[in-house]
């Protein structure tokens, strides 16, 4: 693993993980969500980040898309610290970076074509003609050629997410996130999805970075799997490594099996009573 | 037993009071920021490599300003007859509804054709505003915005403000035009004054400064209805049930701050 610490340069990243976290401590409100998580993403691998519900997967990948501000810790995407870059500078960073939202997030009010031609028009001088031609390549690459004069609300939810995979790789992002990809879709469509991401990892070589909770999806196209627990990493490795370990939370989550809460007496009480004392008389 | 933790009504009331003073300063604060960071993408868009589109503008003019023409047409044309029958009712009075003119000259440039338009564009184009960013914040659409690196204020907001600070004002200046019109129309099937007559004696009666004192009344009606809409679009939790309240909040608000504000500005105005 290469260090961090070297400034950007424009150009490539000396180092070949295109992500690098450290002790990345975020809150909402009072709540502390990630409790000091460090993981590398390395170019062109497919990072699964896995947990369950609460556990902190969603609000680490918003930290990755630089939506949300941390408390505590750094950030390194594609060698920029994240902290450190200006408002153009952001904005040139996430000109290589490709989102597919888990509702798609397609303008309701543009066409399927228009939604995918959306960042070349706004980051490019292309012509209208050559935009045209793009965006109905890359609806091809989805299997959605033709469809680009749909409205989104025309479309099925699995083709929704497959137009959002147009518009998430219009640019050829080096790196593209996927927010439960195969989230509300059946196994056959989300199967399909699963291929797709895996087509782009190999054709376009792009670094792909994951959040769900599918296990099979997981497992059918993961190089490492992250998983995360109540906001802390438990595991980064292999998905064999995985299957193999021996952490009883990691088998827990492998085998659905519900983890007894282990809160004492008092803490309950709490809970129950709201902030005040564990006994409050009537 | 009620211990010394537990808060009573007043401090219940006061806890609510304060945080609905606190949450309205807050939204105050944003809109203002809004406001300002409006005009920095306007100024210093194109350097910022995110100019604000010219196609985007004249859409929001479409929707905000042509499509309302109709309904202004419409409303402006009823408030011009309704003036003009309670000016010559009252008027007959004092044996004085020759002077009818003077009352909706004035009545028609000063106060009701922005009022009018303002509370029109307030409840068609404001609650639009605020449902569309509403249900685009919802939709991670603005989320989507950001990671595309398109910054949601230049790429939703400024056309929309713009739009308003241009079609507020015309659609004020075509609602003074149809009032004053269909005013005249009624005073002349009435008193027999021709239509000529009275558009004279309307032109001698008005100054720049009251038709200036509408139009600048519209523009700040237009900052109003932008930020107002936008704010509770901005700020819609909890799915298609939020956007329904912050839609309603929005015309609401903006009707009340467009009342508000029209009062202030005469006073200020017709004592300065």
């Amino acid at each position: 693993m290469s260090e961090i610490g070297q400034p950007a340069t424009t150009g490539d990243p000396p180092s070949k993980n295109v992500i690098e976290v450290r002790d990345l401590v975020t809150h909402y409100g009072e709540r502390m969500i990630l409790k000091g998580v460090s993981m590398d993403v390395r170019a062109d691998e497919i990072m699964v980040i896995m947990g369950g519900s609460g556990s902190g997967k969603s609000t680490l990948l918003r930290h990755l898309m630089a939506l949300e501000h941390h408390t505590s810790g750094s950030m390194r995407i594609l060698g920029h610290d994240i902290d450190e870059l200006s408002g153009v500078e952001l904005v040139e960073l996430r000109q290589k970076l490709g989102v597919a939202f888990q509702g798609g997030a397609l303008f309701s009010s543009m066409t399927v074509g228009e939604n995918v031609m959306l960042p070349l028009f706004e980051h490019t001088a292309l012509d209208r003609k050559t935009m045209e031609i793009m965006v109905r390549m890359k609806l091809q690459v989805v299997e959605l050629g033709g469809f680009e004069n749909l409205m989104p609300s025309e479309l099925s939810g699995g083709m929704i997410k497959r137009a959002a995979f147009a518009r998430a790789i219009v640019m050829d992002p080096k790196i593209l996130f996927c927010d439960e990809p195969s989230a509300g879709l059946d196994p056959v469509v989300a199967s399909q999805l699963d291929d797709l991401i895996l087509l782009l990892r190999d054709a376009l070589g792009m670094t792909v970075c994951v959040v769900t909770h599918e296990l099979d999806s997981a497992f059918k196209i993961a190089d490492r799997i992250t998983v995360l627990d109540r906001g802390e990493i438990l595991f980064i490795g292999t998905p064999d490594e995985l299957r193999a370990s021996g952490n009883q939370r990691i088998q827990n989550l492998l085998n659905r099996v519900a983890e007894d809460d282990d809160m004492d007496a008092e803490t309950y009480l709490n809970r129950l009573t709201g902030d005040g004392p564990a006994y409050r008389p009537l | 037993m009620a211990d010394a933790e537990t808060p009573n009504a007043f401090q219940r009331t006061a806890d609510k009071v304060g945080r609905a003073a606190v949450s309205g300063v807050e939204e105050i604060g944003l809109g203002a920021m809004m406001v300002v960071e409006s005009g920095y993408w306007l100024l210093f868009g194109r350097r910022e490599k995110q100019p604000v589109r010219l196609g985007a503008i004249f859409e929001q003019m479409m929707a905000v300003g042509i499509q309302a023409v109709p309904i202004i047409a419409l409303l402006a044309a009823t408030i011009g007859m309704m003036l003009a029958i309670q000016g010559i009712h009252t008027l007959r009075i004092f044996g004085a509804e020759s002077r009818v003119t003077v009352g909706i000259a004035f009545s028609v440039v000063r106060e009701f054709a922005p009022l009018i338009t303002g509370i029109v564009i307030a409840g068609r184009s404001g609650s639009a505003l605020a449902a569309r960013i509403g249900t685009m914040k919802i939709n991670q659409e603005v989320d989507a915005l950001y990671v595309m690196g398109i910054n949601p204020v230049r790429f939703l907001v400024v056309p929309a403000l713009i739009a308003m600070l241009i079609m507020l004002p015309a659609l004020t200046l075509f609602a003074d035009f149809v009032a004053l019109f269909f005013a005249g129309v009624y005073v002349n099937l009435d008193l027999g004054i021709s239509l000529a007559a009275y558009m004279d004696e309307t032109i001698e009666l008005l100054s720049v400064d009251d038709l200036m004192h509408g139009l600048g009344k519209s523009v700040i009606f237009a900052v109003l209805i932008t930020v107002i809409g936008v704010v509770n679009g901005a700020s819609v939790q909890g799915g298609a049930e939020g956007v329904g309240k912050a839609t309603t909040r929005a015309v609401v608000q903006s009707i009340s701050a467009i009342i508000v504000t029209d009062m202030l500005f005469a006073f200020v105005v017709t004592r300065g």
